[in-house]
């Protein structure tokens, strides 16, 4: 096979001819709105990854377009014609980052190894500050691709913003075996997430106590790994394929109905495992089985009955995950939860399936852009004025609090996740 | 571009210009993401520009006739016929991001609008003041009130409200020399000189840009309903639209599936729809809500007496968007066969209709295409479509003998090339064929007249010598 041809197949070169270029997927794009060109749109981006791997743009020139992109996939859901874009845009992130691990100082690759391989999966590793630092390293580092020391960056702005609205994560004690009062609907392996578990361990915690209280047994299993989804995203596609299998493996020794997680953004890696190991013979029926048994927890809950004990006489709205929109494809779930919720009145959020800017480490990595985008969300916020947004993914919860702080509404809005908000309204106490 | 300048003498120029870097682009990945519409071929432009002001506009022209720069207009991209194509290069006008104004006037029942609004949003800001904006080509939340002008766009509701045209009544237009004019003017009869209004609309770019546009709006219909009608035979279905029309009834929609459309859409999506039938109509009444139940009655008994197989009527407007969901899922089906579809639009005089399908019938078989045929019966203009394989040079050769005889019998039965996606660079090379040598000619003096340097939105419509269509990279 020719260079050519290999380096086709690298980029889903194919994939690309799916794309028709009607041009529907362009109202979808929020970068497409804030930015406003079509270099920074999804059939922008899609043909510039066909001109790559035909050989008249450079990876380098690929480069800026591709990880300007939020990766939020709404334009899949508005692709009138199924084009893989997710599947485009993970192939040109991995070979424009191979491309520039040739070229990488060693500090930085050390850097990206010990962040990519072993922060994220070591939830030691990762109090708030040490990890936002590193992370911030790892991609300015990367960024600027010269050599520059660690630790000899002041934290930049874009951190200092996020770290002032991350909840305080001291000293908890994890739940990791709860059992129903009568027999379990279901057996359920719980997903607990890195950063979730981290930032957010709380949420998790309620998570288990409202399955339990909606009649399911709950373990959490200590041989689950991350889900690598932050690896994929930013062109780690080895070390993604690896925690994979991990997980993989380490569910498939237990029994369980449903593996649940409360995370919008680690749910759609977990359900896209059948992709990610679709050319690994050993694995791809193995991920295949492991995706379908996997479910937000908006799913479970909404199959089942929660005992509501109060009233939330509150207006609420919903920001939903856009993972868990485009790529879990949960739609309805979320929101008939949101609706049974005893007092509370909902108000749908204008253009709701914008992306709010977070989109993983996005809005670190992107400061900037990422206001841009998170101020088009807060003017809708704005129109509805609620006392309470709703999340369902812990990137969207940070950002939608950095974005209720920066318009100065955090006296009458506040920031909880699905999860919070429906334990409240059972009377569930932390 | 003119020998004597190169593209940075250019660039410099525009900045001059253009106060804004952030609305020049140079770099080639941006360049290249204006290389392309939904059409064919990719053309690069030397630099995009996004003009956010008509006196921008002149500037740009006159600068482009002072060095003989070829100009290309552009507003989303969604054109089908090559339209906003840099085929010599030169200055691409980025038209999608100047839509500052979009305001309605419910007194004079006008909308007065920058050319890079979005057409639906228009129609939107319409119904808010209880009236609407009529022409819905299929592509209206994406494509531009600027774009949809210059290639005269249609869409489904053309069988009963016309198209765009019909609603265009004044126009700010930057002649290709950069001159500002104003055509037409707030009232619906204008009689006053030429009507320039009617010939800049359709004109494709090539006669000038529309830089701000006062559209007409009509009230809006207070209810609709939904029809679905089966057919055994094609041919029946094209007497019902015949039949229901000289009924005295003019519906809101007339859409026909044919066999082959149905049949993807069940395999991509099972709705239900028997597959055994030759043709699907849906029908959509609009008007008064007493009016259309009469109406509905009327259509139901023509549709049987020239032999419906089954009528499906729409209780609500949730059964409504289901029975438009088969036709909303035709495109996403039919490019599951094969990636590429070459999507035509060639229009016949309604009694022309069944005679129409016997011919593409006969080309499909002739050359073993992928042909299907979905689209807006009801005013003549369907849709045959091509999917093929772009990849496949072999293929593509067939595609192109294949569409060349489609024109042909169009043309051949009293109709035209395009109903609504325009000639642009595609259909050029048959103009003759329906205009005659002396009716081009009279075309082309009007373009020679007024852009004597022949710098805007040059290659468009008319042929260069010896062009051919061609869909396949040699």
């Amino acid at each position: 096979m020719s260079k050519q041809v290999l380096f086709q197949q690298k980029l889903a070169y194919e994939e690309t001819f799916s794309c028709v270029q009607c041009g529907y997927c362009l109202p979808s794009c929020p970068t497409y709105k804030t930015m406003e060109k079509e270099t920074h749109s999804p059939r922008g981006r899609i043909n510039l990854v066909k001109m790559a791997a035909e050989g008249k743009i450079s990876l380098s020139e690929l480069e800026e377009p591709i990880d300007l992109c939020l990766g939020c996939r709404a334009c899949e859901t508005a692709c009138p014609t199924n084009v893989q874009y997710g599947a485009i845009l993970e192939s040109a992130k991995e070979a424009i980052q191979e491309e520039k691990n040739k070229t990488l100082n060693k500090s930085t690759k050390l850097l990206r190894k010990i962040l990519f391989e072993k922060a994220f999966p070591n939830k030691a590793a990762m109090n708030t500050v040490s990890f936002g630092m590193s992370l911030y390293q790892a991609t300015g580092l990367q960024k600027l691709n010269h050599k520059t020391g660690i630790g000899e960056k002041i934290l930049p702005a874009s951190l200092a913003a996020f770290e002032k609205i991350t909840p305080d994560t001291t000293g908890r004690k994890r739940l990791t075996h709860v059992k129903p009062k009568g027999e379990p609907v279901f057996r359920i392996g719980f997903f607990t997430g890195c950063v979730m578990d981290t930032v957010f361990g709380k949420i998790n915690d309620l998570s288990i106590r409202l399955l339990q209280e909606a009649g399911c047994e709950v373990e959490v299993i200590k041989e689950q790994t991350c889900c690598g989804a932050l690896q994929h995203h930013s062109g780690e596609g080895e070390t993604a394929r690896s925690l994979a299998k991990k997980n993989i493996e380490a569910f498939e020794r237990y029994d369980f109905d449903y593996v649940v997680n409360s995370i919008g953004g680690c749910g759609a890696a977990l359900v896209e495992y059948d992709h990610l190991l679709k050319d690994d013979p050993e694995w791809a029926a193995r991920a295949k089985e492991f995706s379908q048994r996997n479910a937000d927890i908006s799913v479970i809950l909404a199959e089942l009955t929660l005992p509501f004990r109060r009233k939330i006489n509150k207006m609420v709205t919903y920001q939903p995950s856009c993972h868990m929109t485009n790529v879990q494809k949960r739609v309805t779930e979320p929101l008939s939860l949101i609706k049974s919720l005893p007092g509370a009145e909902y108000m749908e959020l204008p253009d709701k399936n914008m992306c709010c800017g977070s989109a993983g480490i996005y809005n670190i990595v992107h400061y900037e852009e990422s206001m841009n985008i998170l101020d088009e969300k807060m003017s809708e916020v704005k129109k509805v004025k609620p006392d309470v947004i709703i999340t369902t993914n812990p990137g969207c919860h940070l950002q939608m609090k950095h974005g209720v702080e920066r318009e100065g509404m955090s006296g009458g809005t506040e920031v909880v996740h699905l999860v919070e908000i429906l334990a409240e309204a059972c009377g569930i106490e932390q | 571009m003119g020998e004597t300048t190169s593209a940075e003498t250019i660039i410099e120029k525009v900045r001059e210009v253009i106060p804004d870097e952030s609305r020049i682009l140079v770099e080639k990945a941006d360049r290249y993401s204006y290389s392309f519409d939904a059409s064919f071929g990719v053309h690069m432009p030397e630099v995009v520009v996004q003009p956010k002001a008509a006196e921008e506009v002149a500037e740009i022209m006159k600068l482009a006739n002072k060095y003989l720069i070829p100009v290309c207009p552009r507003g989303q991209g969604t054109s089908l016929s090559g339209g906003p194509l840099p085929v010599k290069g030169g200055i691409l006008l980025d038209f999608s991001q100047w839509n500052d104004k979009l305001e309605v006037d419910p007194e004079d029942m006008v909308a007065i609008v920058s050319p890079g609004v979005l057409t639906a949003e228009i129609n939107k800001a319409a119904n808010e003041a209880g009236l609407m904006y009529a022409p819905d080509p299929s592509s209206s939340s994406v494509s531009t009130i600027g774009g949809n002008m210059a290639e005269n766009a249609g869409g489904p509701r053309g069988l009963k409200y016309g198209v765009t045209k019909d609603y265009v009544i004044g126009l700010e237009v930057v002649t290709p020399e950069g001159e500002i004019i104003r055509t037409g003017g707030r009232t619906v009869k204008n009689v006053t000189g030429y009507d320039l209004t009617k010939l800049i609309v359709g004109s494709e770019g090539t006669l000038g840009v529309i830089t701000e546009a006062t559209l007409r709006l009509i009230p809006k219909p207070r209810a609709s309903s939904t029809l679905m009608v089966m057919f055994e035979e094609i041919v029946d279905s094209g007497r019902a639209i015949s039949k229901v029309l000289s009924s005295g009834i003019i519906p809101a929609k007339m859409e026909l599936m044919d066999q082959a459309s149905i049949i993807a859409v069940e395999e991509y999506e099972p709705l239900g729809l028997p597959t055994d039938i030759e043709a699907i109509l849906l029908i959509e009444l609009d008007g008064h809500p007493v009016a259309i139940l009469e109406e509905r009655e009327q259509v139901e008994k023509v549709c049987r007496e020239v032999g419906a197989r089954d009528i499906k009527v729409a209780r609500d407007e949730k059964e409504a968007q289901e029975l438009w969901k088969a036709r909303k899922l035709v495109s996403p089906a039919i490019v599951r066969i094969k990636p590429t579809k070459i999507s035509e639009d060639a229009t016949v005089p309604r009694s022309k209709i069944p005679e129409m399908f016997q011919r593409l019938k006969e080309i499909k078989e002739k050359y073993s295409v992928d042909l299907v045929v979905f689209g807006h019966a009801g005013d003549g203009n369907l849709h045959p479509n091509i999917i093929a394989d772009k990849r496949d040079k072999e293929e593509m050769k067939r595609v192109e003998k294949a569409v060349g005889e489609i024109f042909e019998a169009a043309v051949e039965l009293g109709g035209t090339l395009s109903g609504e996606h325009g000639i642009g660079t595609m259909k050029s090379p048959f103009m003759e064929m329906e205009l005659g040598k002396e009716g081009l000619d009279m075309m082309k003096r009007i373009k020679e007249s007024w852009d004597p340097n022949n710098i805007l939105n040059p290659g468009k419509i008319f042929p260069e010598p010896g062009q051919k269509l061609v869909l396949h990279d040699e």
